[in-house]
């Protein structure tokens, strides 16, 4: 059975597109559910159909458009949100719609039809192209570095941002910094679930994982083997029933989420303690 | 004459555009153990928040250390309102003290084993070395309050500033804590604001209470021991 799928050169490109974005998507997601910032990332993927858009006008791979427009919008998102006198929730709707505005008025610019724009919106992991496989190992590989070099700051920011100040951290820089990580996981997604998607796929594997999870380094290592799981189960599934491959690797994520809160519900419900 | 830690003269801080501290000159010096108390919104953790150079100031000056404020982050320790905690974060007591070794680290640079030895130290100064592994969930309250006091000691401040450290803790574990502050007084300078007024009396060597304006007091005067 396996081996039928895995027959095709674009299943194992989908597979392995699956496994390598789970990383990021795993980790950084972690910092997404503890520090509460899961509006602001969806602020950010959707302010980045702009660049696909920017991208796709100038005729370059829509990748290098996304990833500097999506850098642009992480710091611009967190900078207005922080020190203008803006209503958090204001300045990022405001960013999100107006990403999209550009992304779609690029694309009506550009004469003739654009088949693949589709699969940016809501992905199609089917069609990864090899380029794309390494920009994802690369990107991957550079979010963890960051995260590895900064990780006793990012876990001091993530939960508690004034002693963090307290303790003479540039704490607007690391935020700064943690959105532009955010940024480049959801140009790794967006092959996958696609920019409409990401966030649900972001959240729920770590928010799962901080159900059962003491640290902020195991909370990440189990977002990213749910985070793998749902991805390989969706991919098959959507295989076997041919649908969509982005959204069925959502609905397996939403089920498990919910299957996960009734666990914990009737774990919990005769009055017993929290969780250790 | 002791070293000044805290010199605040005629200091001003606006919120919003409403005064919540008014002309405040203070001074405390090495050694000392303040007590603030005051009604809430009577600007005490503004005051706090000003010494640590969390908040701005609008008129008259302030030096921590002879400095300004914020600028001396591995000298002092902050003890922030418990209640303000995400409960949820997967994170154990051993982490959560760590962090108070953060002002001594550079950027970049993980926690060692000296790290790790002063975590253990502060932990058992105020009891909890059972519960290091514990997450911050399961502790009670006085328990995550112990927490942080220990995580504010793990720095080797030489100044300590808390704030309600004792709010919403029931009165066997307020003991607690204050034999615990009371160990702390004899090495540490110590700004503790408070509700607590009966129970202070005997620990501290200047009580204020501020409400907008600061009025200084011996501590046996307003509240004579029992």
């Amino acid at each position: 059975m396996l081996q039928d799928i895995f027959a095709f050169e674009f299943m194992r490109n989908a597979l392995l597109a699956a496994l390598l974005s789970s990383i990021a998507c795993g980790i950084i997601g972690t910092y997404v559910v503890v520090k509460k910032i899961g509006f602001i990332s969806g602020g950010i993927a959707h302010t980045a159909f702009g660049g696909i858009g920017v991208g796709y006008y100038l005729g370059i791979n829509p990748l290098l458009g996304v990833i500097p427009f999506s850098l642009a919008a992480a710091v611009a998102i967190g900078l207005l949100s922080k020190k203008a006198k803006v209503a958090e929730d204001t300045a990022i709707g405001t960013f999100w719609a107006v990403g999209m505005a550009v992304g779609v008025i690029c694309i009506g610019l550009k004469p003739g039809y654009a088949p693949d724009l589709f699969s940016y919106l809501f992905g199609n992991i089917l069609t990864v192209p090899s380029f794309d496989l390494w920009m994802i190992l690369l990107l991957d590989l550079l979010i963890l570095a960051v995260v590895w070099i900064l990780s006793k700051e990012f876990l001091a920011i993530s939960f508690d941002e004034e002693y963090a100040a307290v303790s003479g951290l540039k704490t607007m820089a690391l935020y700064l910094l943690m959105l532009c990580l955010i940024a480049l996981t959801v140009v790794v997604m967006m092959r996958v679930v696609g920019i409409v998607m990401v966030i649900a796929l972001l959240t729920i594997p770590a928010a799962i994982a901080r159900m059962v999870s003491r640290s902020l380094p195991g909370m990440m290592v189990r977002a990213v083997l749910l985070s793998a799981f749902f991805s390989i189960c969706g991919l098959w599934l959507s295989f076997l029933l041919d649908v969509a491959s982005g959204a069925t690797i959502i609905l397996v994520a939403g089920f498990c989420f919910l299957l996960a809160h009734a666990w914990r519900f009737f774990r919990l419900s005769p009055g017993a303690p929290g969780l250790s | 004459m002791r070293a000044p830690v805290i010199e605040c003269d005629c200091l001003s801080v606006d919120l919003g555009g409403v005064r919540v501290v008014d002309g405040l000159t203070l001074r405390v010096g090495e050694g000392d153990f303040l007590a603030l108390v005051g009604p809430n919104g009577g600007g005490k953790t503004t005051l706090l928040r000003v010494i640590l150079g969390l908040e701005r100031f609008s008129a008259g000056s302030v030096k921590v250390f002879g400095g300004l404020p914020g600028s001396s982050p591995g000298r002092i320790g902050y003890v922030p309102q418990r209640l303000f905690f995400d409960r949820e974060f997967p994170i154990s007591v051993r982490d959560l003290v760590l962090m108070g070794r953060l002002s001594k680290k550079k950027l970049f640079q993980h926690y060692n084993r000296p790290d790790r030895e002063k975590v253990d130290e502060a932990v058992c100064m105020v009891g909890l070395e059972r519960l290091i592994e514990r997450r911050i969930g399961d502790l009670s309250g006085g328990e995550l309050q112990r927490a942080l006091i220990a995580r504010a000691l793990a720095g080797e401040p030489e100044l300590l500033l808390l704030d309600e450290p004792t709010a919403s803790i029931d009165p066997q574990m307020k003991t607690i804590i204050y034999d615990l502050i009371e160990k702390l007084k004899e090495r540490l300078t110590i700004v503790l604001v408070t509700h607590d007024t009966a129970l202070i009396g005997r620990y501290v060597t200047k009580i204020a209470t501020l409400n907008v304006t600061l009025e200084l007091h011996e501590p046996n005067s307003v509240f004579p021991n029992p």
